[in-house]
């Protein structure tokens, strides 16, 4: 290399380093301060649910409670939460009959059903906060994320609606609130249990079937929930690290 | 509900990704395929195949800028799109893709274009009046040293580009691919052989462009098609094809296998609602016609007039099928549910902004840019062989 | 012949080019970027605020029963001890919270049709769960003609 061409290399290469140092330098400066704590620390927590498919009655509380705090627009086919009923013959597990109308909103009809061997039961399904979350993986801008606190939360201040976390999620839980032309889910009522209330899909439950869970509490009912049950996750072979407990859930669920 | 057999999800019912979303996979990969074309010239030495360099090099530079639009306008709130550059989330395969795009754009393509054509833009400059000596000027970026020295550096600069390039391109489109491979929770886009199937398709439609192009571009000049050029070009898309369809067929066999817990509902998607799009345009229509077609040239001697007549129609046939594919891939992807028991349909409309006339709109528009680009540098007349002129 | 330095001209005029584009980006950066984006993880911390600031609709039951001690007492010694307020009343934030809770007057739930909700009989309810077929099972009139008291529905 001749003296020339180093010289402007050298100078080049200073001019670069420094204004990047420069603007993150600036960028610090403009962040200011971190923000003051709020009462509730998360470190405290970690949220789940415990979920109990012997007790679900398939009457569509949550449904219409969830609709109801958190202004979901299932007509628009938006569901923040739904409930599933299958029909499973034992002779056929492979294949059950499975029906979610309105996403239970109004609970279900009566069906006749004149073969009394089959087996009948609901499944209430939701975000699953997922530990390991696909959506949160594949989300190009960070506007969902999971909460120190374990709860999976959008940023719809954020997020680019490019619909790429609904692709990933392999529960359908997520959809586009064409309100906010962004992706909307359930938040596990993040404003309720930040708050010491509970969901508002728990609250209403008549039958105890859902029960938010604290993992990080000694005291609350999951850990006996965990121990005394046979418990599964929906879909465990994608290892999502899903913290909606299901106790009862049959193999034929999808 | 309409559309909807069996059970889906009750989220599921509409569809996330539409046709614009087809249309992306199958830009870049147009990108990708004329890139490579472009590279057997300049750094594997396939002299044949140079009337088509400047063109291939040109036309990825158009369809690379149309290419973030579809996306764009399928966007929820587009304005806030930078922040993909901003904060981009490095776990995100779309994230990591706009640095890939960006990087292709400006390190390779247009540096490699600048590079290549700067001395008839010089030239142009000094040749021009107006507005148009300002636009070469620019360009030129006011400088105007085209000395034997400069242009020796600038040849050799450019090597390095397109050896860069290639690996780059393969990036380019690989990446794509693993945008819909990387997703666990869909089992139609989930297989790790999903970046090289769309890597060998994206260049085999390439190709197929470029000669298509070329043989327009001929006709509008009315100018005769190098022989020798189109030969080649046409060998190798029938290699490029061979190996894509074998990938493809790689990947349906060991499903058909393996028979997991998806087989089932995605094999009664493809003979039900994927029948037409998949088995008769994609693998009929689209790829074993064309491969049956080309690979009748590589083995019977044909005249000139019957070989090009079949290289038109065979690289027609190749963009509807890799087109199929693309269509295949994110609209089948997104046909079934997740829990394998049913299926919604697409109803794609036809003047919204997601429908079908922004997407022919999209279509064209690259060529309307290729046009100005070709307007402004041409890519023939450098050191061409001078071509006889039809009679 | 060796590329003399003028030759390097427009490659550095390029290069230029370039790093004013990256200074551009940066500058960007520094301002679009939300306050303290990747303090807790690869997202705007101000979210998680933003996601607490919702209104409540449902109150709670632990609301409820601060003033209605006397139902919760009587809830408590029957079947529907863990049948929340909000459940069968509906939501009520905006009767729990504010000044004045008269101000909201809740409506009493229909002593028929919200009783046939959760337990109209079906083949796919649990069978431990008190169900009955609503056509057979005093097919008219409320449901409260019996069950005098909802909050404890035993028939005494």
């Amino acid at each position: 290399m001749n003296q020339d061409r180093r010289t402007f290399l050298g100078q080049t290469g200073k001019l670069l380093i420094l204004s990047a140092s420069a603007a993150l330098a600036w960028e610090h400066v403009l962040a200011g301060t971190p923000e003051n704590a709020p009462n509730y620390n998360f470190k405290d927590h970690w949220w789940g649910m415990a979920i109990d498919i012997e007790k679900c009655i398939g009457c569509g509380t949550c449904v219409r409670a969830c609709k109801t705090e958190n202004d979901v627009l299932l007509e628009d086919g938006n569901f923040r939460t739904w409930v599933e009923r299958y029909v499973v013959d034992p002779a056929d597990l492979d294949h059950p009959r499975v029906e979610s109308p309105s996403g239970g909103y109004a609970g279900f009809h009566e069906r006749e059903v004149k073969d009394t061997n089959l087996k009948m039961f609901f499944v209430p399904k939701l975000c699953n906060h997922c530990d390991h979350s696909p959506c949160v993986q594949v989300c190009p801008v960070g506007a969902t994320f999971e909460s120190p606190d374990g709860v999976v939360l959008v940023d719809k201040t954020y997020c680019l609606g490019c619909r790429y976390c609904v692709q990933a999620c392999p529960y359908g839980c997520r959809f586009i609130d064409r309100r906010t032309e962004t992706v909307d889910k359930c938040s596990l009522c993040y404003h309720r249990i930040t708050k010491g209330l509970t969901t508002a899909c728990c609250e209403t439950c008549p039958t105890g079937a859902r029960a938010l869970a604290d993992l990080k509490d000694p005291r609350d009912p999951i850990h006996a929930f965990l121990r005394d049950h046979k418990v599964q996750v929906l879909k465990p072979q994608m290892a999502t690290g899903s913290k909606m407990y299901y106790n009862g859930l049959d193999g034929s669920v999808r | 509900m309409n559309g909807v057999e069996g059970f889906i999800y009750p989220n599921e019912i509409e569809l996330q990704w539409s046709v614009l979303i087809v249309l992306y996979p199958f830009i870049t990969g147009l990108v990708a395929g004329a890139f490579i074309l472009a590279s057997l010239e300049r750094v594997f030495n396939v002299e044949a195949v140079k009337p088509t360099y400047r063109l291939a090099l040109l036309t990825a530079l158009a369809f690379l800028l149309v290419a973030p639009l579809p996306l764009q306008i399928h966007l929820g709130h587009p304005e806030r799109s930078l922040e993909m550059y901003l904060t981009p989330h490095t776990t995100s395969a779309m994230a990591m893709f706009g640095f890939v795009y960006l990087w292709y754009l400006m390190v390779v393509l247009v540096l490699e274009i600048w590079l290549d054509y700067r001395r008839e833009i010089v030239l142009k400059w000094r040749a021009s009046q107006g507005w148009l000596r300002t636009v070469y000027g620019a360009m030129a970026l006011w400088s105007d040293n085209i000395s034997d020295s400069a242009l020796k550096l600038d040849d050799r600069i450019g090597k390095t580009l397109t050896v860069i390039g290639i690996p780059s391109a393969f990036l380019l489109h690989g990446y794509v691919g693993f945008i819909f491979g990387s997703i666990k929770a869909n089992p139609w886009w989930s297989t790790p052989l999903m970046p090289i199937v769309f890597l060998f398709s994206a260049i085999t439609s390439g190709v197929a462009c470029i000669l298509l192009l070329y043989f327009v571009t001929c006709w509008y000049r009315k100018v005769t098609v190098d022989m020798r050029c189109v030969d080649t070009v046409s060998k190798y898309l029938f290699y490029a094809f061979v190996v894509d369809f074998t990938l493809e067929m790689v990947d349906l066999i060991q499903r058909i296998y393996v028979s997991d817990e998806s087989f089932r509902a995605l094999d009664f998607m493809v003979h039900t609602k994927l029948f037409t799009s998949q088995i008769v345009v994609q693998i009929l229509v689209g790829t074993v016609l064309p491969i049956a077609m080309l690979g009748v040239t590589q083995l019977v001697r044909m005249k000139e007039a019957a070989r090009r007549a079949i290289y038109v129609m065979a690289g027609t046939l190749t963009l509807i099928g890799i087109f199929a594919m693309r269509w295949n891939v994110v609209i089948g992807g997104q046909l079934f549910s997740k829990s394998f028991l049913g299926y919604t349909s697409y109803k794609m409309e036809f003047a919204t902004r997601e429908g079908l006339l922004p997407s022919i709109l999209l279509m064209i528009l690259p060529f309307g840019i290729l046009w100005v680009l070709i307007r402004l540098l041409p890519p023939w007349g450098h050191d061409e062989q001078p071509n006889v002129k039809r009679a | 012949m060796e590329p003399r330095p003028s030759d390097y001209r427009h490659l550095v005029r390029m290069a230029g080019l370039f790093v004013v584009g990256i200074t551009v980006f940066l500058l960007l950066r520094s301002f679009f970027v939300p306050k303290n984006f990747g303090l807790l993880g690869h997202y705007n911390p101000g979210a998680l605020q933003q996601n607490m600031d919702h209104p409540l609709k449902f109150a709670g039951q632990a609301v409820c029963v601060a003033c209605h001690s006397e139902q919760a007492d009587v809830r408590a010694k029957g079947r529907h001890a863990r049948v929340a307020c909000e459940s069968c009343h509906g939501a009520l934030a905006s009767h729990a919270q504010g000044d004045n809770p008269s101000t909201v007057k809740p409506q009493k739930p229909d002593p028929r049709t919200t009783c046939i909700i959760c337990h109209t009989a079906s083949i796919s309810k649990p069978k431990a769960f008190p169900q009955v077929d609503p056509a057979e099972h005093a097919p008219e009139g409320p449901c409260t003609a019996c069950h005098v008291q909802p909050h404890s529905p035993k028939i005494v």
